[in-house]
């Protein structure tokens, strides 16, 4: 059983108990009561050097992950930043006003208006992007060369490794003003088409740049889902008389059916961040009538603005809405049967 | 990763089809052209916008004016722009930011998360649930950008590189992937070190490590390509324009469509193309991805897979 060459995956063992250290013998641990039982003194003496070692993690995670959280006063707050070059300091000294800065976004005809665009920015790229990985990877699935296979995914992959400042640098040089596209038209007699400051169609600008970027990497995971399909099951499927679609109808989108369903759940549950550093690098040229969202809006108000207890409201309410919206498609998720995040 | 089932018998060619299964139809004319011109469209939407963005760069001013513009076919190679960038000035201590922010960087944020994810590997472990779970929740809230811009500014950090590396410095979604990869290495291969006398950093380093050196490629292109594209703490947290790195610098002279500091001059009356300036400085900041990404390509799907489905 020790001599096992089945590499031991300590998730579908169970829990099996860590050898204590000062056991010689790799069989005794078996003996030895479940981790639970040992006293504390028992499992530190064997464990601190692994509990060590996660220091530095928990350490970076309490400060920059969970510290901030309480930081969210200001929101409650008449936040003045000249008090000091300290937050703490200001904050300390800062007078607190109730629930003043909430009312006030309610009243903001500009928190709307970014509530409004981001969610028009979800609906379109969970319609226009969201489907692009599925297709691509049934596409790829379907490439039976090898060579070709490895060549078009090193291909699809690359832009994902592009930050958000060159995908836009590219765009801009094909369809900005002086772009490729403005360049082709001026040259055959017509106006040139500047895409990159219409506001009207900037939700589809930020789709098609999300797709170019984003959509190959997507493959990934529904290819891994695909792989794992027992060829099989193909077989079985064509010797009862199932075409070519018909198996793909019947075998590969059922495979592929709790992957669909996680991303669908993270999707929705991340429903109010669409892109903060895309729309943000793009927010002066379109205008913030069209190219403000709500994270832009934190960022106008706190940063641009010096206004941190208005921006820190803002962005307490999303933080707040976006928690219960990760909770709920969960919810969903579980009612429908998938596992969602986490387990039930 | 490969979809061969049978092998073929004879010596492996990979640009050529596999034998098919005797219960597979043989594909139609009409659909394999269709699928490869899907493929092919999906590849040059990629590739052509890079093609031109590599070529004009590589233009001289004559070339980039008689085009009117962007170039398509290259007519004779110049280094002119990348000289003159790359001799000092702006662009290249930019250039040189970026760079030792991405080493520091992800030297860094590797000891950090390898550290954590062998230390959380052994279940059973005393505290191993509560830490996890002080990991895993912070993938489900996020602080804020005020407070997150406070506490920065509080710690002292404001006009500092420190600024640049430690808020981001580690992501859990890294560290579940290693953590998965690493459940996998047999216990009994971990025990018998222990019993010749192993200490956790010598099993760490001497046996978990090299049976890893997969997911390890993946996660330090994924935290390097973190590094070298971040561009938005630098533009919060550093006042200096002296200390901006390369992403922030190519905001000004592409998007913004200035001069690079310096070069003026020599773009308005010399041999020096605008155009050309702001194409080799797009290309400075995606050849070093293009050119690792492909090499760590085929390990993606198993370092991603791992870990993520054992989160």
């Amino acid at each position: 059983m020790s001599h096992s060459t089945v590499p031991r995956t300590s998730t579908e063992a169970g829990t099996p108990e860590k050898t204590p250290v000062a056991s010689g013998d790799a069989t005794g641990a078996r003996e030895k009561p479940p981790a639970g039982k040992l006293s504390f003194r028992h499992r530190f003496r064997r464990d601190r050097v692994l509990v060590l070692m996660t220091l530095p993690t928990v350490l970076l995670v309490l400060v920059f992950n969970y510290l901030p959280i309480l930081g969210n006063v200001v929101a409650f707050q008449e936040y003045d930043p000249y008090i000091s070059d300290n937050g703490i300091i200001s904050m300390l000294n800062s007078p607190f006003v109730g629930l003043e800065n909430f009312q006030r976004i309610f009243e903001d005809s500009a928190f709307w208006n970014a509530v409004e665009n981001t969610l028009v920015l979800f609906f379109v790229q969970l319609v226009l992007f969201f489907p692009i990985p599925i297709l691509l990877a049934l596409l790829i699935n379907s490439v039976v060369r090898p060579r070709v296979r490895a060549v078009a995914q090193a291909v699809l992959y690359l832009p994902h490794f592009f930050s958000w400042v060159l995908v836009i640098a590219v765009f801009q040089q094909m369809f900005g003003g002086a772009g490729m596209l403005s360049q082709l038209l001026r040259e055959n007699g017509y106006d040139g088409l500047d895409i990159m400051t219409n506001p009207g169609t900037f939700p589809f600008l930020l789709t098609a740049e999300s797709v170019w970027k984003d959509a190959g990497w997507g493959i990934i995971v529904f290819l891994a889902a695909l792989a794992s399909v027992s060829p099989d099951h193909y077989e079985a499927a064509a010797m009862d008389g199932a075409g070519r679609w018909r198996r793909m109808w019947h075998v590969t989108l059922p495979a592929l059916r709790p992957v669909i369903a996680l991303l669908l759940v993270l999707r929705v549950g991340d429903a109010l961040t669409v892109g903060f550093e895309q729309i943000l690098l793009q927010r002066d040229a379109v205008g913030p009538g069209a190219g403000e969202v709500l994270d832009t809006f934190v960022w106008w108000n706190g940063v641009r603005n010096q206004d941190f207890g208005y921006a820190a409201a803002a962005g307490l309410i999303k933080g707040v809405v976006s928690i219960g919206l990760v909770l709920a498609a969960n919810k969903v998720a579980h009612l429908m049967g998938e596992q969602g995040v986490y387990k039930k | 990763m490969t979809a061969v089932i049978d092998k073929p018998a004879n010596k492996p060619r990979p640009w050529a089809a596999p034998p098919r299964p005797a219960w597979e139809e043989e594909p139609s004319r009409a659909g394999l052209a269709g699928k490869g011109i899907a493929l092919s469209f999906a590849c040059l939407a990629i590739l052509f916008p890079l093609w031109i963005v590599i070529v004009t760069s590589l233009s001289s001013r004559k070339t980039i004016d008689e085009a009117g513009g962007l170039v398509l076919v290259p007519k004779g190679i110049t280094f002119i722009a990348y000289r003159e960038l790359l001799s000092g000035g702006q662009v290249t201590r930019a250039a040189i930011i970026s760079v030792l922010v991405t080493l520091v960087g992800t030297l860094f944020s590797m000891a950090v998360s390898v550290l954590c994810a062998y230390g959380l590997s052994r279940s059973g472990t005393l505290g191993h649930r509560w830490i996890l779970m002080t990991l895993l929740a912070t993938m489900f809230f996020s602080a804020g950008l005020i407070p997150t811009y406070l506490l920065v500014q509080s710690l002292g950090l404001m006009d500092s590189y420190l600024a640049l590396i430690l808020p981001s410095a580690i992501s859990v979604f890294n560290i579940l992937v290693l953590r998965g990869f690493f459940m996998g290495i047999s216990q009994e291969l971990i025990d018998s070190a222990r019993i010749d006398g192993a200490g956790d950093f010598r099993i760490l380093r001497q046996i978990v490590m090299p049976l890893s050196r997969a997911v390890l490629a993946v996660i330090t292109l994924f935290y390097a390509v973190g590094y070298w594209s971040a561009w938005f703490n630098a533009s919060l947290y550093l006042n200096d324009q002296d200390m901006m790195p390369l992403q922030n610098v190519m905001i000004q002279l592409v998007q913004k469509q200035e001069a690079p500091v310096g070069l003026g001059q020599a773009i308005k009356t010399g041999q020096l193309s605008g155009l050309a300036v702001q194409m080799a400085v797009m290309v400075m900041a995606l050849l070093p991805v293009a050119v690792l990404s492909p090499f760590v390509q085929r390990h993606f799907k198993k370092g991603m897979l791992t870990g993520a489905v054992k989160g």
